[in-house]
């Protein structure tokens, strides 16, 4: 490659593969929102804080904000795009969310779906306080957080019942 | 037979797409050609501007333009936005340039603008600006600024009194000469700022055959910026729109304003013929977008023996910031607020709005409310106190009762209406919350878990709050030639549940299903007049006349159903878009049918005495404001030795008239809670002496996190206003209000021991502890 700044990259986003030319500065959220057009990953404070722009790589949850696209060649990337199973439903975390009036705005809310999808996937039967916790990384200034903590409850009891 | 939706909780229209990455935000907005852009902004809270070198700049590789004042097109060099809101108490109406000609009067203040094929080089870009100014003495802290001499926040000012003002009623002299007991408190509040976590956001175009601009703003009020848009380029409103994205990731107030950088993006997207898209970063939203900040209260209250409130009188000192885009409604409000829910008989504030060299202020969540009750609520604590009187007691005797309403409380808005409260049970709100708090047995928990070593404290406020403020918000409401119902409104949600709530409303008057109804928002095309989404008045105003729209169309339909089936109107039903000859089988016509006939037969007449159309448009307008309550009462425990507040229970009682989506209203409820925990415990945004900011992230400024905010109580009162055909007040704010009134009051409580008492907000763990420590000393010395 002539720029040497310059970075050809290959990710597999929701079990897709994409190849892209990205600057090294360009951070994991711009790639998935600008070069790839998934734009449900949001950015809310671009520091690492707010949790917004949170996704799934290799299964663990990263700032998108804070990731650089080079960083993440070669490796799966899910968002919240990935997580219904299909364009007209919602899977159980979605769905819990609709019931519970876990959302106003929805800015923060696929960063808080992706939090809590690794978190009820590794904790099956959380309590409360662990469900607070689990959150203390993603802002909301919406909603008081109460609709999302008795969404992620909902949502794990009925995982537990499928599951069982 | 009737689709029963107003009342229910219905499940939001909203969420699926907002669940599944779909949603349509002001970021997700992407035009053919279109050009990003970044502003400069002045690292100086006052400074004189001496020169600025763009050649640098301009010649980077991806750079298209780079704009100084002097390069604005010649008309908006020597423009100031548009003062939304005049108020003849204002002394100096000063609003801010597009960007900033000559002096720069808070850091944040645009200066220059680059447009490049990526955000990423036009911040290149603007590090290459070459900037020199000339310092210029800054006016830093509201109550500093207020005095004689003061150094003048902009320049060619002698002094900082934006605006001076002075409401008064009763004989107040009279009532504290009268007085058995006169207390007095002075109070420091600080609420930071909006911080959604979405910012600001514009995508602008200009269609060079029409001649005519298309804005897109991450806005609360679309028609608000237009009409600044139009003052400021003097075009006429047919050639401009502006539309709020279907998606708008909370507002709180601040996204209701109009900017610089509207009429900025705006201008180059005609100068250059390209589509311009700026997105505002953290940093940007917390050095540009207008705050709420300081007010610096002084209250004296007169009582008699029993704690019976005679006169309230005093003086309030508001950082205006330095503009005033939206004139001088927080501290009107703060001042019209303070007497409250209470029979005060006599009144006197002086209030001051101060302009300061730091970002401009405006209403947040609230609006100046939440520190009038933090003052009033301070203020009964106080007086409980000095005379030994239980707290709930001392305000048991002061609320207005229920046989007052409608009551008269003496002040005259600023619409020049007097204040009166329409309708609400005030001591039953109060009972009710300390009934579900447990209030009475509260004494005997706290005095074993101090035998334990623990510190629980419990506190009560309560409020009152003008919501659905007019002049109107319009909708229109439509039979599309499919049969689907098209709901059109100016009104812009920023999470709220419009589409669903103002769905429900029109579903209900005609009896069809939800779904049938399309719902668009936020779009000065949608209707023709229109206002914004703050003051907790859509439900009132939009609502309203969604109701009332609906109804004229529901009546268009019966007519010409009644002429097409050839009975009378009351032989007919209408359901699920059908309406039927009652008893009869098989004689109906659908919507869909009435709809395309009314889309006219070239030549042909309409039936007799049908009116061409099967639409209404309705701009329902209240007389005055409808007064929503509540009251609120937390326990928390404070750890003596960090200083940190646990909140273990917190109960709102709340009466906001009818509700039309009791799951909607209890999420306003509990997120406007949130908002005044984090105003209460957390959130202060720090300047240094030349009012350089130093909190410009979320490490730095602390949001409430779902570990700090309680799972809420919620009680609703139902009392429904006179004052619109809904009977709903506002709820979008109510949460807010009364919030760190009672966390301060439970905090004082927690540490009665220690004789400390809290008459400012946010207070921080440092703040305890160090009182605490005061409170010690004194005791052994």
């Amino acid at each position: 490659m002539s720029d040497p700044d310059l970075h050809e990259v290959s990710l597999i986003v929701n079990g897709i593969e994409y190849s892209e030319t990205v600057e090294s500065r360009w951070s994991l959220a711009d790639f998935l929102r600008q070069k790839l057009g998934l734009t449900g990953t949001h950015l809310g404070c671009e520091h690492g804080v707010c949790g917004a722009c949170t996704v799934l790589l290799e299964g663990q949850t990263v700032r998108s904000c804070l990731t650089l696209a080079v960083q993440a060649n070669r490796k799966s990337i899910e968002t919240v795009e990935g997580l219904a199973p299909s364009p007209t439903e919602l899977n159980t975390l979605q769905q819990a969310f609709w019931e519970n009036h876990g959302l106003q705005c929805g800015f923060c809310t696929p960063g808080i779906l992706m939090t809590l999808t690794e978190f009820l996937r590794d904790n099956p039967d959380p309590s409360e306080a662990d469900v607070r916790e689990a959150l203390s990384g993603n802002i909301c200034r919406c909603t008081g957080y109460q609709g999302i903590v008795a969404a992620a409850l909902d949502a794990a009891a009925k995982m537990r019942a499928d599951s069982s | 037979m009737s689709t029963h939706l107003v009342g229910q909780r219905v499940k939001r229209l909203e969420d699926p797409d907002l669940l599944s990455g779909r949603g349509q935000f002001i970021d997700d907005l992407n035009l053919p050609g279109m050009l990003q852009i970044a502003f400069l902004r002045s690292p100086l809270a006052h400074a004189r501007i001496r020169k600025i070198d763009i050649s640098e700049a301009s010649a980077l590789p991806g750079v298209h333009a780079v704009w100084t004042a002097r390069q604005l097109p010649s008309n908006l060099q020597s423009r100031r936005l548009l003062l939304q809101v005049p108020n003849p108490a204002i002394r100096h109406p000063i609003t801010q340039q597009p960007l900033a000609s000559d002096e720069v009067c808070f850091v944040g203040e645009p200066i220059a603008v680059v447009v490049a094929d990526s955000r990423h080089q036009a911040e290149d870009a603007c590090e290459r600006i070459n900037t020199d100014f000339e310092a210029l003495p800054v006016s830093g802290n509201c109550e500093a600024a207020m005095r004689p001499g003061a150094s003048p926040a902009h320049a060619e000012l002698n002094d900082n009194l934006a605006a001076q003002f002075t409401l008064d009623f009763g004989d107040v002299d009279a009532a504290f000469r009268k007085a058995e007991h006169i207390f007095q408190d002075h109070y420091f509040q600080h609420r930071g700022t909006a911080n959604p976590l979405e910012g600001r956001g514009i995508v602008a175009t200009f269609d060079p055959i029409s001649q005519s601009s298309t804005v897109w703003s991450a806005t609360q009020s679309p028609f608000i910026i237009r009409r600044m848009l139009i003052d400021m380029f003097e075009i006429e409103e047919s050639k401009i729109r502006v539309i709020a994205p279907k998606d708008v990731g909370g507002g709180f107030g601040p996204k209701g304003m109009s900017y610089p950088e509207e009429v900025v993006v705006l201008a180059l997207a005609q100068e250059l013929g390209r589509p311009m898209k700026w997105v505002e970063d953290r940093r940007e939203h917390f050095l540009s977008t207008t705050q709420e900040r300081d007010q610096i209260w002084d209250v004296s209250i007169a009582v008699d023996r029993t704690g019976q409130i005679l006169g309230l009188r005093g003086r309030l000192a508001h950082d205006a910031g330095a503009y005033i885009p939206w004139g001088i409604i927080t501290p009107y409000i703060s001042t019209t607020t303070i007497a409250g829910p209470y029979v005060v008989p006599a009144f006197r504030f002086d209030t001051t709005a101060v302009f300061t060299n730091k970002p401009p202020t405006s209403p947040l969540r609230g609006a100046g409310r939440p520190q009038a009750v933090f003052a009033m609520e301070r203020t009964l604590d106080l007086v409980a106190l000095k005379l030994d009187i239980d707290r709930a007691a001392i305000r048991r005797r002061n609320l207005i009762s229920a046989e007052a309403m409608p009551y008269k409380m003496g002040l005259i808005f600023r619409d020049g209406a007097p204040v009166i409260y329409d309708s609400g049970d005030y001591p039953k709100c109060q009972s009710l919350a300390l009934e579900a708090a447990g209030y009475d047995s509260f004494k005997h928990r706290q005095l074993e878990a101090r035998e334990a070593g623990i510190y629980i404290g419990i506190g009560i406020a309560n409020a009152v709050e003008g919501t659905g403020l007019g002049p109107f918000e319009g909708a229109m409401v439509k039979i599309a030639p499919s049969g689907r119902v098209v709901l059109q409104t100016g009104a812009a949600p920023q999470g709220q549940a419009h589409h669903t709530t103002l769905a429900q409303l029109c579903a209900e008057e005609l009896n069809v299903p939800i779904k049938q109804i399309d719902v668009i928002t936020g779009d000065t095309n949608a209707v023709s007049l229109g206002v914004g989404t703050f003051a907790s008045r859509i439900a009132v105003n939009a609502g309203s006349s969604v109701k009332l729209a609906s109804q004229a169309v529901r009546g268009k339909l019966i007519k010409l159903a009644a002429a097409v089936l050839q009975v009378g109107e009351n032989d007919l039903e209408m359901q699920d878009g059908e309406i039927t000859i009652t008893g009869e089988q098989g004689d109906s016509v659908t919507f869909s049918d009435l709809a395309k006939m009314m889309n006219g037969v070239p030549g042909f007449k309409l039936p007799e005495g049908i009116e061409a159309g099967l639409e209404a448009t309705n701009y329902f307008q209240p007389n005055q404001a409808a007064y929503a309550n509540g009251c609120h009462v937390a326990e928390i425990e404070v750890d003596p030795e960090t200083g940190s507040v646990i909140i273990q229970k917190y109960v709102v009682a709340h009466d906001c008239g009818n509700l039309i989506n009791p799951m909607v209203v209890d999420g306003q409820v509990q997120g406007g809670v949130a908002h005044g925990i984090g105003n209460a415990l957390l959130e202060q945004l720090y300047y240094d002496a030349d009012a350089n900011p130093l909190t410009t992230t979320f490490a730095e400024y602390l949001l409430p996190t779902a570990e700090t905010v309680p799972d809420v109580k919620i009680l609703h009162l139902e009392t429904p206003t006179p004052n619109n055909p809904l009977g709903v007040k506002g709820a979008g704010e109510g949460g807010t209000l009364p919030a760190a009134a009672v966390i301060a009051a439970a905090i004082d409580d927690a540490l009665s021991p220690f004789g400390v008492r809290f008459n400012n907000a946010p207070i921080l763990p440092h703040q305890i502890v160090a009182a605490m420590a005061s409170a010690k000393h004194n005791k052994t010395s």
